[in-house]
């Protein structure tokens, strides 16, 4: 963690790993996301990122059975979205393969692009896992401040 | 999510609205495989114009389709992408491999 930071919001929300839950996740961070005035772009860019770390804990920390998915957005007070997606699952043997590029274990209907597109989108991504304990992602965004009209 | 589609001439037109992600997808590739199967279109024209929000299961989706239709001689293009959907396939690099042309407003 980087210095002293003084958390102007704090949400926290667990779910059941049920990929209906992908949207509610997202629709929920965008919301308070739309707090730090986001471009359009920002915000498609955040919500897109939590559908991913999301899916990935629907789709590989709980491959066959349900689980909880924790979800908790912070907002900082240095204008910066945190979000923290962890699961209990089976977790990632091997990090770094899992976040190259076009890695998946998913099938013909994951891309393996969800790591490449969290970096992308965030300024920050950091991925926590060891097999049989689960994994954590911590995420953070910095919205551009913008003139006030 | 919605897919419909309709046949003009040789080309399959295929819209996809509302919400593509990993809940989604499964659904909307198995929709679009039947319309495929059934017309087998020489070019198939994926309209995402009605997308309201996109992740990389639309990767999966677009890459799928491509595929599909590389098998028999087919060619995809898509068309009307939303900013949001436009920056995922972007990331992705999925506009190095099939032509993308961005919604006029979005």
């Amino acid at each position: 963690m980087m210095g002293v930071m003084k958390v102007q919001n704090d949400l926290r929300m667990e779910f059941l790993s049920r990929s209906v839950n992908e949207a509610l996740a997202r629709s929920a961070v965008g919301q308070m996301a739309a707090q730090l005035d986001p471009s359009l772009e920002e915000l498609g860019d955040i919500k897109t990122a939590v559908s991913e770390a999301v899916t990935n804990a629907v789709v590989h920390a709980y491959p066959d059975m349900l689980g909880t998915v924790y979800l908790r957005a912070r907002i900082l007070d240095i204008g910066t979205l945190e979000v923290t997606v962890r699961d209990r699952g089976i977790g990632i043997a091997d990090v770094d393969e899992a976040r190259a590029a076009l890695f998946t274990t998913g099938g013909d209907e994951r891309s393996g692009m969800g790591f490449t597109i969290m970096e992308g989108f965030m300024d920050t991504l950091r991925v926590r896992s060891a097999p049989g304990r689960g994994t954590t992602v911590v995420m953070r965004k910095r919205v551009t401040p913008r003139p006030v009209r | 999510m919605r897919v419909t589609w309709e046949l003009r001439g040789s080309r399959l037109y295929v819209y996809l609205s509302g919400e593509l992600d990993h809940h989604a997808a499964h659904q909307a590739l198995k929709e679009m495989g039947s319309a495929l199967d059934e017309h087998l279109p020489l070019h198939c024209v994926l309209d995402l114009s009605g997308l309201s929000f996109m992740d990389s299961s639309g990767i999966a989706v677009v890459l799928g389709t491509y595929r599909r239709l590389k098998a028999y001689g087919g060619e995809l293009s898509v068309a009307g992408v939303p900013g949001q959907a436009a920056r995922v396939l972007t990331m992705a690099g999925v506009d190095r491999i099939v032509p993308i042309a961005v919604a006029v407003k979005g």
